[in-house]
Parts: C-alpha cells; sequence; structure tokens
C-alpha cells in the first residue's frame, strides 16, 4: 500500500487523489492525530473521507490510513449504564483525556479492557455451535444480564473452552474450530459495521404493547414492542420531554437514548436523573437498563450522522440476547439536516429543500431496522424504535416529517396550541394516530379487560365528536347547543383534562399502569351514561355542574394511588348518587 | 510552520484564492499586508491541494492580484486573554478599540472554542431574580441557561436586555463576582451606545468586555463576534471562577453575515438561502452556555434577533429556538399598546425552569400557579376570540370572568417599570391576587391546600 495523504479539506469532507487503496464506508484515519472517518466516495482520482471530529489544524500531506474494516462498533459487556459519543468513544474516558471540554484525536478504546467480568459458560467442549448461540453470560448490571454469542458468521464445534472465572472482553475464552478446520478465537467483544443490520431468523409479528404508563399513548395511540413511532412537533411543543418520560416508563428491557444534535444540558440531566430514579420493575436504578449515545448540536457533524446508527446496532445486538429493547432518537431531524449537511460540501444535486434525494431511503433503511424478531438462537425479542422530528417552521409537510410519517407507524403529532395552554403530553389526539391499535386489540383484551376497545372507541369517538362541536361553539357560543351537544363538551372536557392531561411531575401521575387507565375512561364514560339519563328525562345538565363531580374525576389521577384501584368502586357509586338526587 | 506567499490567483467578494501553497492548514489565521503598510486578517476556509480559500475579514477592497503579502500564521484564529478584558471595549475580532493601548494578555484561547463534554456539564438549577414578574414567574432564568429574545424591529428588547442586566446582577452573585460580556452584531451606533450607556448608569461598566461590530462594519468580521465573546465569557467563567450574562445582539444580522459568507463561497443554500449547516453553526454559538463540574462560574445567554416580518418560523428564530433552552418572545400587539415588558406569554417558555423552582428555590407554589396563570392565560384567547365574533355582552359568565382576568393580567403582571424591580415573592402573590377574577371551579391545575394558604 502506498502512503495516501491529504489533498483537500473543506468542513468534515477531505479528499485524497489518485488511489486504489479504499474501498466505499471503510473506517481510516487521518492526519497525525489520526482522526477517525470514513470513505463516503470514489472516483477514477478523487477519494473523498468524511471526518467524524474537527478538522482544524489539518494540512494537505498528512497522511490517511485505512483499516480494511468498515466502521463498526464494538459490542460486549460494558455498553449498559455507559455514555458515548456518536462514533461508541466513552465520554467519560475522552473527559479524563482532555478536560471538561472535548479535545481532539485520542486512541479510545469503547469498552473498559482492562475490567475483569465474570464469566459463566453456557456451553461445553464439543458443542455445535452457530452464529447467534449464546455461549456464556455475564452480569453486566444488577438488572441485565449479558449473553454473549458467537459472531453471525462463525459456525462449528467448540474445541476449546476456558472454566468460568474473571475474563477481560479481549481474552480469548473459548474456540470454535469450522468443518474446515479453521479456528476461530472467541472473545467476550466482537466487531459490527454500523450500517448493517444484524442477522436474524425471522420477523413476528408486533402483537404485544410497549407499555408506556402514558394515558394518551397506551390507551388512544398504543405503540408495540418492535414498533416505530415519530414525535414530530415544534420547538417548546415536548418532544424531549415525551421521550424522556418513555424512556424512564416504558417496559422495555434495554433502553438506548440517542441524543442527536440536541442540547448538552438535556443529555446532563438525562443522567443526573437517571441515576437517581427507580425502575418500577425491578427495583435498580434506571441507569441500569440504559445506554446513552450524546452527540451534541455542537459536536462533529459527521458523528452525528454515525450516531443512529450505533445506537441501532447497539439496539439490535441486545435483541439478539433476546431483550425487548426501546430506542429513542431525539431527534432525527438533525440526523437528516447532517445528511444534507455533507451532501452539500459534497456537491451532490440536492431534492427538496436542499435535502439529498437518497433521504427517504435512508430513513425508511433506518426505522426497517426495527421489529419483534427470532432470533438465531430462537430467544424472541425486539427493537421498537420512537424518533423524535423537529420540522422546521413547525411546518409538518416539510420532507423529513412526510418521509417519517411514511415509514413508521405511530404518529404522535405535538400540537403548539396544546403546549401554550400547558397541556401535557401536548399529543393532539386529532391529528396523530396509531396503526398498531388492531394488532393490539387481543392483547388488550386477554390482559387488561374484556371491553377495554370498546371503550376506548367510545372515548375516542367522543373526542372527535367535540372536535366537530367546536368548530360551531367557536362561532357562535356553547350556549345555543342542544343538551346533549354540551354534554358531549363537559365530557370531553373531563377526557382532556382529567385523563389525556398527564403531569410528568406528580410523583403517582407520572406513571399510571393500565389497569387504571382502563377504570379512570370506565368512571367518565359511566359518567357519561348516566348524565345521559339527565338529558333525556329534560334536566338542566347545571346540576351535574354544580355537584362538582366532573371537577371531582378530573381529579381523580392525582386521587386515587396508582395501588388502590378498589377507589374506583366509590367513584362509581358517588356518580350514581349525584345522578340519582337529580332525577 | 509559518508561510509567507505573494500574489493572489484570484478575489471574489470577501475570498482570495491562493495557488502554489504548500502545507497551509485547515482554518488557520492569515494575514495580509498590502502595499500600502496596512494589514488584514483573514482565515483558511478550503484546501484543495496546493489552491488555498481565504475569507478576509475586513473585505477585499484595495486588493489586487499581486499588491499583497500573505502571511499564513499556523494557528487557528485566537484570541489574547486576562483579567484585565474586563471594563474594555473590542472590535468584532477582538482588537482593542477604546484607545487604551492592547492588554497584556495571560494566555491565548482558539476562539472557536470546544464542545463541552456532556458528563462534565453541571446541570443549571440555580434561579437568578430578575425582578422582571413574567420571566421570574413564567419562564424563569437559570445560571448556565440559553435565553433568547425574539423579538422585531421597533420593539423593547434592548430596554428588556438592560433592565434584566441591571437587576439580574443582584441575586446569588456575590459582588465583584458577576461580568457583563456584550457582543453587538450588525447593530447601529445608538443601540451600543445606548446599552454602554445603560451599563455605565447602573454602575457595572468595570465588569462589561464589549464586542462591537456595527452595522457598518466588515460583515465577516461578524461571524467572528460572538465566538470572540464567548470565548472571553468561557475564560472569565471557568478560568476565573466568575458569573457571566452574555448578551448576543443581533442573531439575525450574524446569520445574514453568514449567509453572504456562504453564497460568496458558492455553496448550496438551503432554507431563505441561508446554508445548511446554519443549525450546526448557531448550535456551536449557543451550546457555549452552561456550567461545568468542579468550576464556579457560569456561562448564561441572552441572544437577542429580531423576527423579520414578526415571523417566528422564519429560519432564524425557528433554529434558535430549537438550540436554547426556552425563549421570550415579544409581541407587537402588546407593544403598541403600551405594555411594558410586551411579553407574549403563550409562545415564551424556560425549559430549564422545572428543576430551578419550587420549594427550596423559590416557593413551594411557584410550578402549579405559573402552569395555572398559563392555562388561563390561553382560555382568554379562546374568550377573545368568541367575544370578538358575538360581542362581549353575550359571553357567558365563566368567559367574561376570563376577559377581565385577561386584562388585569396584561395590565397588572406582565406590565411593569422599566425601573421596577420586583421580589420573586412578590410577582408570585401578584399572581394569586390576579386569579381572583377566575371563579375557584376553573383553577384546575392548582391543589385546594395551595389555594388555601395562598389565596388571601
Amino acid at each position: 500500500m502506498t502512503n495516501n495523504t491529504i489533498y483537500g479539506i473543506n468542513g468534515p469532507v477531505v479528499t485524497v487523489k489518485n488511489t486504489k487503496d479504499f474501498s466505499m464506508q471503510e473506517m481510516v484515519r487521518v492526519g497525525h492525530n489520526r482522526l477517525i472517518g470514513e470513505v463516503i466516495g470514489i472516483d477514477a482520482d478523487t477519494t473523498t473521507i468524511q471526518v467524524y471530529e474537527g478538522t482544524t489544524g489539518l494540512r494537505p500531506g498528512e497522511p490517511v490510513v485505512g483499516t480494511k474494516a468498515p466502521l463498526s462498533v464494538t459490542l460486549g459487556p460494558g455498553i449498559i449504564s455507559n455514555i458515548f459519543d456518536g462514533i461508541e468513544r466513552p465520554l467519560k474516558d475522552i473527559e479524563k483525556l482532555s478536560g471538561a471540554f472535548i479535545g481532539i484525536g485520542g486512541n479510545i478504546s469503547a469498552l473498559d479492557e482492562s475490567r475483569k467480568w465474570p464469566v459463566h459458560f453456557t456451553v461445553k467442549s464439543g458443542d455445535e455451535v452457530t452464529g447467534g448461540t449464546i455461549f456464556a453470560t455475564v452480569p453486566e448490571t444488577q438488572s441485565v444480564e449479558h449473553r454473549s454469542m458467537i459472531p453471525p458468521t462463525i459456525c462449528g464445534t467448540v474445541t476449546k473452552i476456558l472454566p468460568d472465572g474473571e475474563y477481560t472482553i479481549n481474552e480469548p475464552i473459548l474456540t470454535v474450530t469450522d468443518e474446515k478446520g479453521r479456528e476461530h478465537e472467541i472473545t467476550l467483544a466482537q466487531k459490527w459495521p454500523i450500517r448493517e443490520a444484524r442477522p436474524i431468523a425471522k420477523r413476528l409479528p408486533c402483537t404485544v404493547p410497549l407499555i408506556t404508563g402514558q394515558r394518551v399513548i397506551d390507551t388512544v395511540m398504543p405503540i408495540a414492542k418492535g414498533g416505530t413511532a415519530a414525535i414530530p412537533g415544534g420547538f417548546g411543543t415536548g418532544k424531549t420531554m415525551t421521550q424522556h418520560q418513555l424512556a424512564k416508563w416504558c417496559d422495555a428491557d434495554i433502553i438506548i437514548y440517542v441524543g442527536c444534535g440536541e442540547r448538552g444540558n438535556e443529555m446532563t440531566q438525562v443522567l443526573d436523573e437517571f441515576g437517581d430514579l427507580v425502575d418500577p420493575r425491578t427495583g435498580r436504578k434506571l441507569t441500569d437498563r440504559t445506554v446513552l449515545i450524546a452527540n451534541t448540536s455542537n459536536m462533529p457533524v459527521a458523528a452525528r450522522e454515525a450516531s443512529i446508527y450505533t445506537g441501532i446496532t447497539l439496539a439490535e445486538y441486545y435483541r439478539d440476547m433476546g431483550y425487548d429493547v426501546a430506542m429513542m432518537a431525539d431527534s432525527t431531524s438533525r440526523w437528516a439536516e447532517a445528511l444534507r449537511e455533507i451532501s452539500g460540501r459534497l456537491e451532490e444535486m440536492p431534492a427538496e429543500e436542499g435535502y439529498p434525494s437518497y433521504l427517504p431511503s435512508r430513513l425508511s433503511q433506518f426505522y426497517e431496522r426495527a421489529g419483534r424478531v427470532e432470533t438465531l438462537n430462537n430467544a424472541q425479542g425486539s427493537v421498537s424504535i420512537i424518533g423524535a422530528v423537529s420540522p422546521q417552521g413547525s411546518d409538518f409537510s416539510e420532507p423529513v416529517t412526510q418521509n417519517t410519517k411514511r415509514f413508521t407507524r405511530v404518529f404522535w403529532a405535538l400540537d403548539k396550541a396544546l403546549a401554550y395552554a400547558r397541556h401535557y403530553p401536548a399529543i393532539n389526539w386529532n391529528t396523530g394516530y396509531s396503526e398498531y391499535v388492531t394488532d393490539l386489540d387481543a392483547y388488550y383484551t386477554e390482559h387488561v379487560a374484556k371491553d377495554f376497545m370498546e371503550l376506548r372507541a367510545r372515548l375516542c369517538a367522543l373526542l372527535r365528536e367535540e372536535n366537530d362541536l367546536m368548530e360551531i361553539v367557536k362561532l357562535i357560543g356553547a350556549d345555543v347547543l342542544p343538551s346533549s351537544q354540551k354534554l358531549v363538551i363537559d365530557i370531553a372536557r373531563v377526557i382532556r383534562v382529567g385523563f389525556l392531561q398527564q403531569n410528568a411531575y406528580h410523583s403517582e401521575d407520572t406513571y399510571v399502569p393500565l389497569k387504571k387507565q382502563y377504570l379512570m375512561m370506565k368512571a367518565i364514560l359511566h359518567l357519561y351514561d348516566r348524565a345521559l339519563q339527565v338529558v333525556s328525562s329534560g334536566k338542566s345538565l347545571s346540576y351535574i355542574k354544580d355537584s362538582g363531580i366532573y371537577e371531582k374525576l378530573i381529579k381523580m389521577k392525582y386521587d386515587i394511588p396508582n395501588n388502590q384501584p378498589e377507589l374506583f368502586d366509590d367513584y362509581i357509586k358517588e356518580i350514581d348518587s349525584v345522578i340519582d338526587a337529580i332525577l | 510552520m509559518i508561510i509567507e506567499h505573494i500574489g493572489l490567483k484570484e478575489i471574489s467578494g470577501s475570498l482570495i484564492v491562493l495557488d502554489g501553497v504548500e502545507g497551509a492548514s485547515f482554518e488557520e489565521l492569515v494575514e495580509l499586508h498590502l502595499d500600502d503598510g496596512t494589514r488584514r486578517n483573514g482565515r483558511v476556509v478550503q484546501i484543495d491541494g496546493d489552491r488555498v480559500i481565504i475569507q478576509v475579514f475586513e473585505g477585499t477592497r484595495g486588493l489586487s492580484l499581486d499588491n499583497t503579502r500573505i502571511i499564513l500564521s499556523a494557528h487557528p484564529m485566537e484570541l489574547p486573554v486576562s483579567g484585565e478584558l474586563l471594563g474594555r471595549t473590542f472590535s468584532g475580532v477582538g482588537k482593542p478599540i477604546d484607545g487604551l493601548g492592547p492588554i497584556f494578555s495571560e494566555k491565548s484561547l482558539d476562539v472557536n472554542g470546544a464542545p463541552i463534554n456532556p458528563v462534565s456539564r453541571q446541570y443549571p438549577r440555580n434561579f437568578i431574580n430578575t425582578g422582571i414578574s413574567t420571566i421570574d414567574a413564567l419562564f424563569t432564568l437559570i445560571r448556565g441557561q440559553k435565553l433568547p429574545i425574539f423579538s422585531g424591529y421597533g420593539m423593547k428588547h434592548n430596554e428588556l436586555a438592560v433592565q434584566i442586566v441591571r437587576q439580574a446582577k443582584i441575586t446569588g452573585a456575590e459582588d465583584g463576582n458577576f461580568g457583563v460580556v456584550f457582543a453587538a452584531m450588525g447593530v447601529k451606533n445608538d443601540v451600543a451606545d445606548y446599552f454602554r450607556r445603560s451599563f455605565e448608569e447602573s454602575g457595572v461598566l468595570s465588569h462589561v468586555v464589549m464586542f462591537l461590530n456595527l452595522s457598518n462594519d466588515p460583515i465577516i468580521e461578524r461571524i467572528l463576534t460572538p465566538r470572540c465573546a464567548l470565548t472571553a465569557a468561557e475564560y472569565l467563567a471557568f478560568e476565573k471562577g466568575m458569573h457571566i450574562l452574555v448578551v448576543m445582539t443581533d442573531m439575525t444580522s450574524y446569520s445574514e453575515a453568514l449567509r453572504e459568507f456562504s453564497s460568496s463561497k458558492g455553496e448550496i443554500p438551503g432554507r431563505k438561502g441561508y446554508p445548511g449547516y446554519l443549525y450546526s453553526d448557531l448550535a456551536s454559538l449557543y451550546e457555549r452556555a452552561g456550567m461545568v463540574k468542579g468550576k464556579n462560574g457560569s456561562v448564561t445567554q441572552i441572544p437577542i434577533l429580531t423576527m423579520p416580518n414578526d415571523d417566528i418560523t422564519h429560519p432564524v428564530p425557528d433554529l434558535t429556538g430549537y438550540i436554547t433552552e426556552g425563549q421570550i418572545v415579544l409581541d407587537r400587539a402588546l407593544d403598541s399598546n403600551g405594555v411594558y415588558p410586551p411579553v407574549s406569554v403563550l409562545p415564551s417558555l424556560s425549559r430549564l425552569m422545572k428543576d430551578g423552582v419550587g420549594e427550596g428555590f423559590t416557593r413551594e407554589d411557584h410550578a402549579p400557579l405559573a402552569n395555572q396563570l398559563f392555562s388561563a392565560y390561553s382560555k382568554v384567547q379562546d374568550a377573545r376570540s368568541l367575544a370578538s365574533v358575538i360581542g362581549e355582552d353575550e359571553l357567558s359568565d365563566v368567559d367574561k370572568a376570563y376577559m377581565q382576568f385577561g386584562k388585569v393580567f396584561e395590565e397588572k403582571f406582565v406590565s411593569q417599570g422599566f425601573h421596577e424591580n420586583r421580589s420573586i415573592f412578590e410577582t408570585l402573590d401578584l399572581g394569586w391576587e390576579i386569579l381572583k377574577c377566575l371563579p375557584r371551579e376553573e383553577l384546575d391545575r392548582l391543589d385546594d391546600k395551595l389555594i388555601e394558604k395562598y389565596m388571601k
């Protein structure tokens, strides 16, 4: 191989002249500081490289060295609870190296290479293994058992194995001999290229909900495990807040939280808060199941582009162990903008709004890596993707929002008007939707209540009816409506304020189990049914208003603790007695 | 390696092209020596083999292909810093322009800064009492936050910024530990002068560092002005342990300078002709606000931007809102009604407020009260739009109460004197006072216990 040197530099894009040494998407080291880069274009005389670190100070003539491997991440124990940058370099180690401000270069390994992990083998000498076979378990954190797998490309017989004990991630602990007699040394760590999906046995239908404890999501617009959701919204509508709530409370085993081109303080907040919070299911700290990937908006733009792929690759790795993984990407618009920026530097022909024409295909490739699957070792796992979208000018017709809408099945549209009224979560129930409702029907019917879906349909119908009525009210006021329609407006208010609005800072209300969601819905609809009797009796609705029962139901989310569902019986009785008194 | 080069290949706008330069480094600082003895500065923005493109800060007027000697300095653009920065005035590229001569520098820092590692950040929680009711109660400013003011031409954003600077200095920060860094980008001379006089009147001038790039100064310098200002701010905050408030005005002019530069380089434009990397570029400025673990100081930013045609969806306010931790939006209707400060309550927001208020920071009722005021004021808008159709007399009693609440809220709560400094308790009590306009059952965001305790 000849000595290749830098020819041109333009922002994060570097070119090399007259070489045939590099292959597409190969990872390279650029300059004396050995900055990490990736080959993104090759023609007869120029090779184009995007650099994942700041290029200030680079000179033409500095060396460019290929690694003969695509840009990859290291997979092994030590990922969970860690915080990485966009190309899986641990930020804590970077801090040790360069202090509070991120410096340039440096060779940092992704995972701690000196830590010894207690390894328990699950195979023995002579066993046949294939790609994906779990050969050992390692207690990675108190809530996550790391299941080390044979890399997908290897299959054969275990010919050498060390006893259970403590090993580092790079010690060969197992040897597999394939049918051609070649020996493969297996370590706890393996590499995988970030732009390639990890293999699976087959895809499974998404029929189990990802329970988030958020009423407007679980009840009105549910997402399935292995599903995809988009959260579009202008600034200040609560995208990040919603993502944080989901990362805290959803019932996935592993959370991969990718802060892609967002605020530094937000990542710090996640670090602080998740360290203090306790996972309600395991009783362990939330950080014990969380991986953070932080590429804030002022960190190099090319690494921002990679951070999404790094995140999804880590997610797939844990999925292959049989876990349900949820990945939050905040925000995919910043990722699309990074694509646009690099595309602009390459002087590619722009399509809509300056975005490259391959934006839709990149988005679909990303979202298609979600799914519920049967893994190579016959376990079931899933990756759910929840991507925030930041439409420019809050205009949902812009390319990123529109293309994301095509490839995701849940659309939690955040609404400025709701956010201005401090109605949180500001997910608009009229413009948002979930395509998983029918897929999840059986689960809700079986695990929550037989009439759950029926009640849900009635609740949504009331909200739709209110929406239509509000058009009239805006023009002529509510006083002229017939009392049956006035009742719809009153009940819809109870649903909006008492049910859809949820207080993330209230210790009871921040997470609500499905059972309580169901009972709340039932109580509100029970009031509606009984109030209809008042309407047909011709008595005035103001009696119901004056009884204070609406306010009582609105506050039941605070007044009834999550673990005392029996208190709902008292509410039903009170509704009955109020209505009976009026009749 | 310092390289000297004579003669240019090409001049285009503020860019010059050199051929046959070996060993130039990306983004390094360049000095241009003209035949007439004057000197200009520039920066390497692109390298193609031995061809180097340089951006000249002061403009290319008077340059010809052979009257200029170019020296490549081998280091990026740096700002000499020391404690002496305080009280001084600099040009947009950090040259002293107050006639007091150069500063004795302790060291020189790269103006581009470096991103703060998210794990080293200290999450901001310290409340800054600005003495302005709307800000303190509804979108609290937190030390280490970046909270921009979205304004329009002719509105009172400068007054508001001055009032914040004047009143915010008292609380929390120990005396002498507080400083202001002021960056003017493309503002008129009298605006810069207004700020200078106001700082003088409030007695903080000795703690102010000013970087002025006025509207008739070279546009390319404008791109460096906030970088110099933030470098000074970071130095004072993280090395001298001071609490620094950075006022940057006007970010729209800055972005326009960036657009001009980008188009002269022939880059593919994004929305409204702004370069595709406007978001990353703005973020590289705004993200320099914050606090760092183990360091005493803080950098709090109040960028001011004018929304062209009062359009909040214009790329500059839009991208700014996505990066900053909230925004204070000024409203022309309130302004023309004589309300000062004309803060439009509903679209304004402080993202860090939730963790910096309440028991132990301000008062236990702060968050729910703010929530209630927001939600009530948003209903005022509905009542008003209904009243404009059917007339105020036809409104229901509840809607009439909301109309009344809206009026009192704007007159008493939003509106306050330029020299009126309300304590947080006065502000909160005032909030409770005006909620009395509403019937009790409308107060759905408040606990009964809080109502008992505070609604006197």
